[in-house]
């Protein structure tokens, strides 16, 4: 069990890696997809199947098909020549010096933590339905009402007024 | 039945979430910016599952559905903001959206 | 009685404050009977108290009243306390009574002025101020008063504030008076340093017990006080700002720099001529400066060409016979004449001042003549104050007081014929001046026609005060002529007489002599002026007319002695210290902000960046500790 976990966290490391490296929109996009089934693997294995699915189902089948849709509206996965010139090399130096320190820091925290876990139980769906229309009810309320303001906002923010110039007026 | 140790999956966590941040502070192309936060959202939760695995509690969970809740209204919201600055910048470079300086 | 001494300054005070909060809510008529009338009021008050003031004499000299403590700092006590004795009574009366004269004047002449309620608030405030003055208890609330009158006299110099020109003039009078207010504060510490005590009666008897007489500290206490005398009173060497003041307006020349303020040094003199008896040399100086300032203002009056200007350097010259009677230590005769000057010089500025807004603010006598036919009361008051200035003999009041002046000049213990030679010069002078402005503006041809007629407002003060010019002399006739002491008798209890030496001549001899110069000097001018002789043709565009026009080159002096050097020294200085200390502080703060703005690119990058670093020290920080 253990080897899977740690099979499939190499796999998601690698391919966030060259998710965050490509130059290609479509397969630094589809890496990272395969970056989250990696993910959902690892949900499986941590006992919670539930959010094992809903994490392929929403997250990867979801949110990342909207991106690749709005990448391919916008037309750029064509243009390798303004990714080359924007991502190169030096630009990866301090970035990667800062995270190197949080990394360190990261590592150092997790060192002092001394915590014994508890005994096995796999955590099942039913579990996780009767905790959230019960205890987090009104979170759940808040979450409905923040997605329908997600839809609204994201209605107005995508319609576009076409601005309606005179043809002599317009400067071309 | 997972027994590896627990730092070391919250070190995957963290890991997935300093590459996340490599990529938000690196890249230029807006697409990407918002790829590398969506990274950073997902390692969130996935710290939140190991801990509601480590608790044997359901809360962990409860809280990635909420994550994940939030995490598509951002998306959506902030592809449309990114569809309307590139119709009229023309242009998804993070750098030419600079009008806010002093 | 004591609450109408305490009334006569409130009184006008109190229409100041009525006048400045609410004056521009009133209407004209409503305004003219609370300026004016406050001041009338304050003369009905002056009336009832110096009657009873009167009826109690010889037995009480003077009356108190304490009204509150205005400062108490240890040893430092200033009380706000008035007292009345012959001396203010005097004062009070000419304060009080002219003044109303002049705000009845004013009602007419200001009429078609935009600042009518601002003018009659700062007249009353002068009054109000003056009459301080000449009440105090104290020598500090003396000073209150002196300064009240100073500002007032810069608030109204400056009335047209809209010309720039009546700016400078105002503040012209402000800083010269000023260095003279320097000096007497210095004198009023000097004063209390020594004696713990600042009511002036006491002040005046500890004096005279501790103080030698000739001793270094008197010589200096009195200088030093006397230095603000000259300061206000426009005498030498402070002389120079009276003839610019005449750039307001008519009735605030008639007033302040006639009859009141320009007298507040001759009362202060007056006030503590116990200090000053102690200083023999500081009188000798008093009254070689009377002198010679009557001299040099007389000739200058004599080559100026504005009617204003012309009286400004008579009323120079006037105020050094006060003084020089102050100098030889007849007190009273220096009373005397700033009495009957008051008059016949409030006489003449209103007069000049109705003559001039007639022409249409025609101010240079050469292009006026010929009044006589068109306003016949001006020009017979007129010449009735020209007449009283120039002392006509045994007809105007002005005789009595400037010959009793003379007489003393040379007869007095510490009197010198010099001083008397000077005085009968300026006689003639002032003869000479006097006649010119009547010959040339009101004989001769009309140049300029008057456009409207003046009303009774104007007209009947000048009737009245043409009235005292004449009368106000008759109650103090010398010995030899009638023996009538009215006003010497009055003032003994606070002013000590005259000492006279003795002398091989008689005063009759000396009042023909000086008659015969008036009447000199009077027949000169008509013969110059209005026979038109070629005589005045030349002396007009001669070099020393110039000189004597610009006032003997004394604002030339001092702007090249202490303007120019100022001047020079602050435009050198423009970068000094402090300000580069100012300077400095703004430099960093724009410094600052030019380093901060870089951190502000609106690059999206940048501030991810920044968020980055800041969560590295924040959390390396955490981790350390």
């Amino acid at each position: 069990m253990n080897l899977f976990f740690y099979i499939a966290a190499v796999v998601a490391l690698i391919s966030t890696i060259m998710a965050i490296s490509g130059r290609n929109a479509i397969h630094s996009l589809l890496y990272l997809i395969l970056s989250l089934l990696a993910v959902s693997v690892v949900y499986y294995l941590l006992d919670a199947p539930f959010i094992a699915a809903l994490e392929v189902i929403i997250y990867a089948g979801a949110i990342m098909v909207l991106f690749i849709f709005v990448t391919m509206m916008l037309n750029i996965g064509i243009e390798k020549s303004t990714e080359k010139k924007w991502l190169n090399p030096r630009m990866w130096i301090i970035p990667s010096i800062l995270t190197a320190i949080l990394l360190i820091d990261f590592i150092l925290a997790i060192k002092n933590i001394h915590v014994s876990p508890a005994d096995h139980k796999v955590i099942l769906p039913k579990q996780v339905g009767i905790s959230l229309f019960s205890t987090y009810l009104l979170a759940v309320e808040i979450a409905a009402i923040l997605l329908m303001a997600g839809v609204i906002g994201a209605y107005h923010l995508g319609s576009q007024k076409k601005k309606v110039t005179h043809r002599f007026l317009e400067k071309k | 039945m997972l027994t590896v140790p627990i730092e070391i999956q919250i070190l995957f966590a963290g890991l997935l979430f300093l590459l996340g941040l490599i990529g938000l502070l690196v890249r230029r192309n807006m697409i990407f910016m918002l790829m590398s936060i969506e990274i950073m959202f997902n390692s969130a939760g996935l710290v939140f599952i190991i801990a509601g695995n480590h608790w044997k509690q359901p809360d962990g969970q409860v809280m990635f559905i909420f994550i994940l809740a939030v995490t598509a209204v951002e998306v959506a919201i902030g592809l449309a903001l990114l569809l309307q600055v590139y119709h009229h910048y023309k242009t998804l470079d993070a750098d030419a959206i600079n009008k806010l300086k002093d | 009685m004591t609450i109408y001494i305490a009334l006569i300054p409130a009184i006008p005070l109190l229409g100041f404050l009525v006048l400045a909060l609410f004056g521009s809510t009133f209407n004209r008529k409503v305004i003219g009977y609370i300026g004016a009338g406050s001041v009338g009021l304050a003369a009905l008050l002056t009336f009832i108290a110096g009657a009873y003031f009167i009826k109690s004499l010889p037995l009480v000299r003077s009356y108190s009243v304490f009204l509150w403590g205005w400062i108490k700092a240890g040893n430092l006590q200033a009380d706000v306390s008035f007292s009345l004795d012959s001396l203010s009574l005097v004062f009070c009366f000419v304060i009080t009574f002219v003044g109303f004269l002049i705000h009845v004047y004013s009602i007419e002449f200001m009429a078609k002025d935009d600042g009518f309620s601002r003018f009659f608030a700062y007249m009353n405030l002068f009054v109000g101020s003056m009459l301080i003055l000449v009440l105090a208890d104290n020598i500090l609330l003396l000073y209150l008063g002196w300064e009240g009158v100073g500002l007032c006299s810069y608030l109204l110099i400056g009335f047209w504030y809209k010309k720039p020109e009546n700016g400078y003039a105002a503040r012209k009078a402000f800083i010269i008076t000023r260095i003279g207010d320097t000096a007497m504060i210095i004198g009023i510490f000097i004063l209390f340093l020594s004696f713990g005590t600042l009511n002036i009666n006491e002040l005046m008897q500890q004096t005279s017990e501790q103080w030698a007489e000739g001793s270094s500290i008197a010589v200096l206490t009195a200088a030093l006080l006397l230095a603000g005398a000259l300061g206000k009173s426009a005498q030498l060497p402070l002389q120079t700002w009276l003839p610019d003041a005449m750039a307001g307006p008519s009735p605030v020349s008639a007033l302040i720099h006639a009859a009141t303020m320009v007298t507040a040094g001759v009362y202060l003199i007056a006030r503590t001529h116990v200090l000053f008896s102690l200083a023999p040399i500081v009188m000798t100086v008093i009254a070689i400066i009377g002198a010679l300032t009557l001299l040099i203002s007389g000739f200058s009056a004599l080559a100026q060409h504005d009617l204003k200007r012309i009286l400004a350097y008579s009323t120079i010259s006037q105020i050094g016979y006060m003084f020089l009677a102050l100098g030889i230590g007849a007190w009273s005769a220096a009373v005397f004449h700033f009495m009957i000057h008051a008059f016949f010089k409030a006489l003449l500025f209103l007069a000049a001042g109705l003559v001039i807004i007639v022409l249409n603010e025609e101010h240079d006598i050469f292009r006026m003549g010929g009044l006589r036919k068109k306003m016949p009361i001006v020009f017979w008051t007129f010449l009735i104050g020209s007449a009283s200035l120039s002392a006509l003999p045994l007809i105007t009041a002005g005789f009595y007081s400037k010959d009793q002046i003379l007489w003393y000049s040379f007869s007095s213990e510490t009197g010198s014929s010099l001083l008397w030679i000077a005085g009968m010069i300026g006689a003639f002078l002032t003869a000479l001046y006097s006649f010119r402005m009547v010959f040339i503006v009101f004989f001769g041809e009309t140049k300029t026609n008057p456009s409207f007629m003046p009303g009774k407002q104007m007209t009947v003060p000048l009737i009245i005060l043409a009235v005292l010019s004449v009368v106000g002399g008759f109650v103090e006739i010398p010995e030899s002529i009638g023996n009538f002491h009215l006003f010497s008798n009055l003032v003994d209890n606070t002013l000590p007489s005259v000492v006279v030496r003795e002398t091989g001549h008689s005063e009759i001899l000396f009042m023909s002599f000086s008659s015969i110069i008036v009447l000199a000097g009077m027949y000169l001018a008509y013969i110059v002026y209005f026979r038109k002789s070629g005589l005045s043709e030349s002396f007009n565009h001669s070099r020393i007319n110039k000189f004597f026009e610009k006032g003997w080159g004394f604002d030339r002096l001092y702007d090249t002695v202490f303007v120019k050097p100022v001047v020079w020294l602050s435009e050198m200085d423009k970068n000094d210290i402090f300000d580069w200390l100012n300077i400095g502080i703004s430099r960093l703060a724009l410094l600052t902000n030019n380093i901060l703005r870089i951190t502000q690119n609106g690059k999206l990058r940048w501030y991810l960046m920044s968020f980055t670093i800041g969560i590295v020290l924040i959390l390396t920080y955490m981790i350390c500790r």
